[in-house]
């Protein structure tokens, strides 16, 4: 779709202008869905006449030339604010701009609206906004899912084809998942998180949303690559994510981990998935069982990690320099005024917990424990990529969309991203793909791969895609 | 507290010390971002958004400031680890802008290294240990007084390279303090990698200190002391806090762990801010920044191309220049000096001579001028010129300081000088006699009384033909004609 619009069979202006249009139409601001926190209607459509304006001087069209695009609220952009969901970087407008915003301006993308997100990235259904949740365009009185869940609201409800989210625990995945979209993570270290607001350094990365595999597929190969900004982005050579779209996946071995399948999955989306694994399996795969068996400590160690490195990474938020910060009398107070009244409860649960196990005396019981688990978990995925296996297929999430206010309990919270957060702790590609519904709610399928094969994950989410046809949307 | 004269105490404890440095890197640009390191630029100039820190921004190391950090390492005689960990010292302060440094903690870049600092009474080097060297970035700068009752921040220095070399506990008197700081200043010097200057900040001490009984094994609560900004001043701390905890001691009460302040004006130590000694800096590995590999290879490299160190010039000066050994410590003192010696020696072929005047006049210009060799008029080349004027006769050693001076003065060279002022040494035989016979004409009676067997009447006539030719005669001459005419 995306591609229809960079081959300009749709003029930019106008499809920048059906995005601004369809946003409107779907109510997506605060009155309707809330999934988008800002606009830049009057930029969006000067980036849309320069593009045009080049392409009547016979500039050969850039991949996603006048392609809209929005993006999630910690992604630094020079002309909207970036306030990552929070009180304490409200109205924050970063004076630089993040390398994924770069290379997608000039691959020719217009950047429409920045979206809602969990405050700081943390939650699994954008409810814990400062500004508000999102709904699911699907059902409002759902969840879009989280933490990208305006990113995923948007590409559901069809304002754009393509918009970027970033994952710490399958906060792209997941809400592709509830919103019945495309949501790919990529290999740590394939996108720059130049310009990304830091959650948990060794956890982030920049992920993608797309209505169709092809459309996730063009976002990452453009932002993908070294950047010389971020010392742990990785040289790895980009391939051209779309390509090797024949239907066939002879010689495939695709793996289902029954740490996956436990009895208590909801037995319509195992239903959902085996369809998926019949329809793979007709595709000319072959698909084996194996185990990872560290799989059950995936949740414990991520919620040991990733709060430690937020608790660090959000001291900056300090009412110093930059954002909120809160009148008081003296630095002390300043410091805890502000720090109490910007952030929301959730943020202040995990900066509390990072704290403590990062704390002298317990740093060895809890941190340093958790990084020799997340060794184990991520030595399970070599070990079954090693043997043979290509790539790994499960579901996405335990459950599809749920309504707003369901999950009052922080640690049922947590456990939507059960098989998802495992990816992230072993820094492998992973991504989700609409595989079905039930009861009207999308399922989403998940492909796992090795380490910088990305390109055999779309080529198998390309297919199956193709195979499952309507059937994924129904 | 005052530094009293010895008394029992002094005799019964001793003092167990450690220093920990910082040292300013010299580099262009900061340590994890492309800001300049420029001292001096108006306040929050030299800043981006990594070292504002600000959301998204990342760190990327300055390769330039591994090298410089190897470089000190290697000279010290550290271990320099092929991996070494950058990791985040974590706590809250205005003018540190991501709520922490970046650091490195339990794998720094180089450890077990040493520094001598004299010999033992039975020859063996006096070695104090170097526990560890490692890299980190300096914070800002919190300016309390400046604006009216608001505390003002500037993040120039945020993110400027520094090396932290902590040495054991080996240091047991002030005067062991002072000959480690000076030798490591002068160590640090030779490697060029800072600009080494207290009042600018780019050289800092602290100082670990604790006493116990003379003889005993077990090391007492240790107080750190800060804020000392020269290495007297770190002397003086020193003493001033063993006098303390001495008196504490003897008094049967405990020292407690603590951060002091040393107060130059008043010479005493006072507690920092109230009780927030003890912080948890909650240290981890910094996510952002994978580990520091080093090839063997390439650390192999950086130590080939150590330069020349103090140890190994003073060793060289005593052979090549036979010179003793005062004249090669004041000599080797800073390589600058030590440098501007040889170009002289080298272009005179004498050291002894060229070691007299860079001691003599060169010293005592650059005290009494305040300038430094680096910008110092006059060339070795030069130098060495006026010292071959001398020593062929053209010029008086009287007129050779006149010319020196006058070089400082204009930067040119000694024969313009020479021929410009009228001071190169007469040695034209008529003009000689001419001066001779006035002089004699003038002082008859003392003639007489010198040819009667007065000889020691000789020195009045020459200064007086010295004087009469304003300097210019040469003396040796001048000797010779008098002779001839008591003798003709």
């Amino acid at each position: 779709m995306a591609g229809d619009c960079a081959s300009g069979k749709v003029p930019a202006r106008a499809s920048v202008l059906a995005a601004l249009e369809r946003a409107d139409e779907v109510k997506a601001d605060a009155r309707g869905l809330n999934a988008l926190l800002s606009r830049d209607r009057d930029g969006a459509l000067g980036a849309a006449d320069g593009i045009a304006r080049l392409h009547l001087d016979g500039a050969i069209p850039t991949p996603l030339a006048g392609v809209p695009v929005v993006l999630k609220d910690n992604i630094a952009t020079l002309t909207m604010p970036t306030s990552c969901g929070s009180r304490i970087l409200e109205g924050y407008v970063s004076p630089y701009e993040a390398t994924v915003v770069t290379r997608l301006r000039a691959a020719g993308a217009v950047v429409i609206g920045k979206t809602n997100m969990d405050e700081f990235a943390m939650g699994s259904s954008t409810e814990n906004s400062a500004f508000g949740p999102t709904r699911n365009p699907l059902d409002p009185t759902r969840v879009p899912g989280g933490s990208s869940g305006g990113s995923a609201a948007c590409v559901a409800a069809g304002i754009v084809p393509i918009a970027l989210g970033s994952e710490t625990g399958g906060s792209v995945r997941q809400p592709a998942s509830f919103c019945g979209v495309v949501g790919v993570k990529p290999t740590y270290g394939r996108v720059s998180r130049y310009g990304l607001v830091a959650f948990a350094s060794s956890l982030d990365q920049i992920g993608v949303f797309g209505r169709t595999v092809d459309d996730a597929a063009l976002g990452l190969r453009t932002i993908a690559g070294r950047d010389r900004f971020d010392s742990t982005s990785s040289d790895v050579p980009v391939s051209d994510f779309c390509e090797g779209r024949e239907r066939n996946l002879e010689g495939i071995v695709i793996g289902r981990p029954r740490e996956y399948f436990p009895e208590s999955l909801d037995t319509r989306i195992r239903e959902r998935c085996d369809a998926a694994v019949d329809a793979l399996r007709a595709l000319g795969a072959t698909v084996r069982d194996v185990s990872l068996p560290h799989t059950d400590l995936a949740i414990p160690t991520y919620y040991i990690i990733a709060p430690a490195e937020a608790s660090s990474n959000l001291a900056r938020f300090d009412g110093v320099r930059y954002g909120r910060r809160a009148d008081a009398g003296g630095l002390r107070e300043m410091y805890e005024r502000t720090r109490s009244h910007g952030f929301g409860p959730e943020v202040t649960r995990r900066i509390l917990l990072g704290t403590y196990v990062l704390s002298a005396g317990y740093y060895d019981a809890y941190y340093k424990k958790a990084q020799e688990v997340r060794a184990l978990i991520a030595n399970d995925f070599s070990r079954v990529f090693a043997g043979g296996v290509h790539l790994l297929f499960t579901p996405t999430a335990p459950t599809t969309a749920f309504p707003l206010g369901a999950k009052s309990d922080p640690y049922e919270m947590y456990l939507s991203d059960i098989f998802t957060v495992t990816a992230n702790l072993a820094g492998i590609p992973a991504m989700s793909l609409p595989i079905g519904r039930v009861d009207g709610l999308p399922v989403g399928g998940q492909l796992m791969a090795p380490h910088f094969d990305e390109a055999t994950m779309f080529r198998a989410s390309y297919a199956l895609e193709r195979t499952l046809g309507e059937a994924a949307h129904r | 507290m005052s530094t009293a004269a010895p008394t029992a105490t002094d005799t019964k404890y001793e003092m167990v010390v450690g220093l920990e440095v910082h040292v300013q890197l010299r580099t262009r640009t900061k340590l994890f971002c492309n800001c300049s390191t420029q001292f001096g630029e108006p306040p929050n100039r030299n800043t981006c958004p990594v070292c504002l820190a600000l959301p998204g921004s990342l760190p990327v190391l300055n390769e330039a400031a591994v090298d410089l950090a190897t470089r000190a390492a290697l000279a010290l005689g550290a271990d320099v680890a092929e991996e070494s960990i950058f990791a985040r010292k974590n706590y809250f302060y205005p003018d540190l802008p991501k709520g922490y440094q970046i650091s490195q903690f339990d794998k720094p870049l180089a450890t077990k290294g040493s520094l001598v600092i004299g010999e033992h009474a039975d020859g063996s080097p006096h070695r104090i240990g170097i526990t560890r060297v490692h890299m980190e970035e300096d914070a800002g700068k919190s300016v309390h007084d400046r604006f009216p009752g608001v505390t003002a921040i500037d993040l120039n220095r945020a993110g400027v390279p520094l090396i932290e070399i902590v040495s054991e506990p080996d240091i047991r008197s002030s005067a062991e303090a002072g000959s480690y700081l000076r030798l490591l200043k002068q160590l640090l010097e030779y490697l060029d990698v800072s600009d080494l200057n207290m009042e600018e900040g780019s050289l800092r001490v602290d100082a670990n200190i604790s006493i116990r009984e003379r003889g005993a094994a077990k090391l007492g609560t240790k107080t750190e002391v800060k804020n000392m900004n020269s290495f007297s001043g770190v002397e003086r701390a020193l003493d001033a806090e063993f006098a303390r905890q001495v008196a504490i001691v003897e008094a049967g009460a405990a020292i407690e762990q603590q951060t002091l302040l040393w107060d130059a004006d008043r010479g005493t130590v006072r507690p920092a801010r109230a009780k927030e000694g003890s912080h948890d800096y909650r240290y981890f590995p910094d996510p952002d920044l994978p580990p520091l590999r080093l090839t063997k290879k390439w650390i192999a490299q950086v130590r080939e191309h150590l330069p020349e160190l103090p140890d190994a010039r003073r060793r060289r000066f005593a052979e090549e220049h036979k010179l003793g050994a005062y004249d090669i410590d004041v000599l080797t003192a800073n390589p600058r000096l030590a440098e501007y010696f040889e170009a002289v020696s080298h272009a005179l072929g004498d050291p002894k001579t060229a070691a007299n005047w860079v001691m003599g006049e060169v010293l005592a210009t650059l005290k009494n001028t305040g300038q430094t060799l680096d910008r110092f008029p006059v060339r070795p080349a030069d130098l060495a010129a006026l010292l071959g004027m001398v020593r062929g006769g053209t010029v008086s050693n009287s007129a050779a300081k006149r010319i020196f001076a006058l070089m400082v003065e204009t930067g040119d060279r000694p024969e313009q000088i020479a021929e410009r002022e009228g001071l190169a040494q007469v040695g034209d035989e008529a003009q000689l006699a001419a001066w001779v016979d006035e002089v004699l004409d003038a002082q008859p009676a003392e003639w007489q009384r010198y040819l009667g067997g007065e000889k020691k009447l000789l020195g009045v006539f020459v200064g007086a033909v010295m004087k009469k030719s304003g300097g210019r005669a040469d003396p040796r001459k001048v000797n010779q004609l008098l002779a001839a005419r008591a003798s003709g």
